[in-house]
């Protein structure tokens, strides 16, 4: 059985762990998952010294270059207090690689903390905060792409979409094979450019087919991947963090 | 009659991944027949406690092999009291001569062959071919394939890439066949084709689902009869089975069988589902007068030593991680150049073959995890990747053949100043300003990643910035 998760009620304060691809390319989500988190009055506690979770490194079979970098994040977050990741794939590794990572060292115990206590941010604002959301954009047609790492690492193919259901002018388009990749899979896209094209390619074009006029995602690489897939088609279709999306529309 | 035979090796995954994809008929064909398959295998779990069968037959199949060797010797002892002769082979090579052994000891001719992937493992027909005896495939697929001079591009449906075109054309090519897109015409032409040899061989040659050790029954799951008949109708039965399809009792057969035809194609049952214990007794009307079992090992208890990797043992061979792969739904089979393709051969050949020649095939897979999803036995399949690609770079425990081949200078030295970066937060900060601050300079041309999608362009200021001018607003 797969452990069913307990949600507490809304905390105090939180951490943020913005992860490097959000630090480094789409700071703004970083920036508008604090506003969101704020405005249900959660203090949002963001430790200087994160710099990346450790997952590119891990994936590659890297695990002792991985293992020093996720260690020098686990000692950023010392209170008993979520810690939330706007990224399926780091939260992913942080809540399913960290304790194995770890097992069997001196770490171990931190790493299970953090590990207990991460949330991917639409799983903390629908299960936590319980999110209420008043729509204020115009009315358009919208694609969710649920990353690999949210939808069966961290089991949230749901969250994303029904924040995306609360926005009144909001059309949630479905576009086909919703669940599969996009081909992003960190370096698999470099290892296999082709195979990962090909992929991009099928996910863009039902992105498009099935009318939707943006896409959003909660993860950076698949953002990145489709996103830069589309534009360099020039395809109408543009790319939005959930975190993004969300304060845009409602702010 | 002859046309240049395409060698497939998993050393050149890359070059056989673009030839694919280039091919629009390759993609077309595998697009469609794992779509169908996907839905398929939906439609059967649909009324079924999906989590608990798996969990089910994950425990069924963990249980055998922690005791593995016991039931191993349980089985070879059952077998021979029903008179099925048992044997052993450590590679296969060895298992090869055990089964042209057999064959030339009853001065064999021809040979007919049920499915069996083992076989295909062992490379037995070229063996046999060899000595002179002549190995024909039963299973429609195989035989396709056979007569295209092929391989498998698949463990269920073996010539899955072909489509209704293609068959008519080779079987009006090789055998003659009046050209048709009638299935059920190409059908029975195959069938009579196959009827004739059946009649005609001296041995058959099958694989094994199950291998229950309590009983020494040997069972077969098939749906078009040639099992049976590969199994019945020659005067000698040879199995050849790999040692970890061993199951420990009668009634661990059901739940598997449920979720390995249901996986596969979504049935809930196939046409036949043959259980052999013994050869012909007296007083029976048919049946071979000699039933043998060859179980192979070829790398099996190599891998039966690692904790981790001994999960891959549990695969009861449905294909289910292929059909909803989104590499090898792309790709194809014969891409991976292996005897087993997609997910479940990047976890397998590298045992099999050794990393050097398999290297490439642990990294062909996203990792998005939907290999391990539909798993009907949960083999972990994403983070047995990942195991291995620590093997391949010389960071695991060395237990799989060629570890640490992938170990390059450049690569580790490029990790360790990533490790370097990452653990000085300053010097992250630093440089992360650095390149908002350059970010006109960012190249526009990032090699393949810029041949399918725009550059990523880093933001002018990261997070780290933003929130401190935040605070620092807050304050003011
Ligand atoms: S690994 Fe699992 S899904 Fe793949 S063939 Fe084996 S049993 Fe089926």
């Amino acid at each position: 059985m797969t452990p069913v998760k307990l949600y507490p009620s809304p905390p105090e304060k939180v951490y943020l762990f913005g992860t490097c691809l959000i630090d480094m390319f789409f700071p703004e989500a970083g920036l508008d998952a604090v506003r969101l988190l704020e405005r249900e009055g959660i203090e949002v506690i963001f430790p200087d010294d994160q710099t990346c979770c450790g997952q590119p490194a891990y994936t590659s079979g890297y695990h002792n270059e991985a293992r020093a970098v996720a260690r020098a994040q686990l000692g950023l977050f010392p209170e008993d207090w979520p810690i939330i990741v706007p990224s399926g794939s780091c939260g992913g590794m942080m809540r399913k690689h960290y304790p194995s990572l770890f097992a069997g060292t001196a770490d171990e115990a931190r790493a299970e903390s953090v590990a207990a206590r991460v949330y991917e941010l639409t799983e903390f604002l629908v299960h936590v905060c319980q999110l209420k959301l008043e729509d204020k954009g115009a009315a358009e047609k919208v694609a969710m792409h649920t990353s690999c790492s949210a939808r069966r690492e961290m089991g949230l193919a749901d969250t994303g979409p029904a924040l995306l259901a609360q926005l009144g002018q909001v059309d949630v388009v479905e576009q086909e094979r919703a669940a599969e990749c996009c081909g992003f899979g960190g370096t698999f896209a470099v290892r296999h450019p082709q195979v990962s094209a090909a992929m991009v390619e099928d996910k863009s074009q039902a992105i498009e087919a099935a009318g939707a006029q943006h896409f959003v995602t909660s993860d950076c690489g698949c953002l990145m991947n489709i996103g830069g897939r589309l534009a360099h088609r020039d395809s109408g279709v543009s790319g939005e963090h959930i975190a993004s999306y969300l304060w845009r529309r409602t702010s | 009659m002859s046309q240049p035979v395409e060698i497939f090796t998993p050393q050149q995954f890359h070059r056989q991944a673009q030839d694919a994809l280039g091919n629009p008929q390759v993609r077309a064909n595998f697009r469609k027949a794992m779509d169908g398959l996907m839905v398929k295998r939906r439609d059967a779990f649909a009324e079924w406690q999906l989590e608990e069968l798996r969990q089910l037959g994950a425990n069924i199949r963990l249980r055998a092999l922690s005791r593995l060797p016991d039931l191993l010797e349980q089985l070879e002892e059952r077998c021979e009291a029903n008179g099925i002769r048992v044997h052993w082979a450590e590679d296969g090579e060895q298992a090869c001569r055990i089964v042209t052994d057999i064959c030339q000891q009853h001065g064999a001719r021809s040979v007919i062959k049920g499915k069996s992937m083992v076989s295909e493992e062992m490379h037995l027909n070229a063996h046999l071919d060899k000595a002179g005896i002549e190995a024909l495939e039963s299973d429609l697929g195989e035989y396709l394939v056979q007569l295209n001079e092929q391989t498998p591009s698949h463990i269920i449906m073996p010539a899955i890439h072909l489509n209704t075109d293609q068959i008519s054309d080779i079987m009006h090519e090789r055998t003659g066949t009046e050209r048709t897109r009638d299935v059920d015409t190409m059908t029975a032409a195959a069938r009579a084709q196959l009827r004739e040899r059946f009649m005609a061989a001296d041995v058959g040659v099958s694989g094994v689902n199950f291998a229950v050790a309590e009983t020494g029954t040997l069972c077969l799951v098939e749906n078009e009869g040639n099992g049976r008949m590969t199994t019945t109708v020659p005067p000698v039965h040879v199995a050849v089975t790999g040692i970890e399809k061993v199951v420990e009792h009668l009634a661990d057969v059901p739940p598997l069988y449920a979720l390995l035809t249901r996986s596969a194609t979504g049935q809930h049952v196939t046409t036949y589902f043959n259980m052999i214990s013994s050869p012909r007794r007296d007083g029976e009307h048919d049946g071979p007068r000699e039933v043998h079992l060859v179980l192979v090992d070829n790398g099996r208890s190599r891998i039966y030593q690692d904790d981790e990797l001994l999960d891959t043992l549990r695969c009861i061979r449905c294909g289910a991680c292929m059909n909803h792969c989104p590499v090898y739904t792309r790709v194809g089979g014969h891409t991976y150049g292996t005897t087993y393709p997609g997910p479940i051969g990047s976890i397998l050949m590298p045992h099999l073959l050794g990393l050097e020649a398999t290297q490439d095939l642990p990294t062909a897979s996203s990792l998005c995890g939907a290999c391990g999803e539909v798993c009907p036995v949960k083999i972990p399949i994403p983070d047995l990747l990942v195991r291995l690609r620590r093997e391949a770079v010389g960071e695991g425990e060395g237990n799989v053949p060629g570890a640490g081949v992938k170990r390059s200078t450049r690569e580790v030295a490029a990790w360790k100043s990533w490790q370097w970066l990452a653990t000085h937060p300053s010097a992250w900060r630093g440089t992360t300003g650095i390149i908002g601050k350059l970010r006109g300079l960012a190249p526009e041309h990032l090699g393949p990643w810029t041949e399918y999608r725009s550059a990523p362009k880093p933001a002018a200021v990261s997070l780290h910035t933003l929130i401190k001018r935040r605070r620092q607003e807050d304050q003011s």
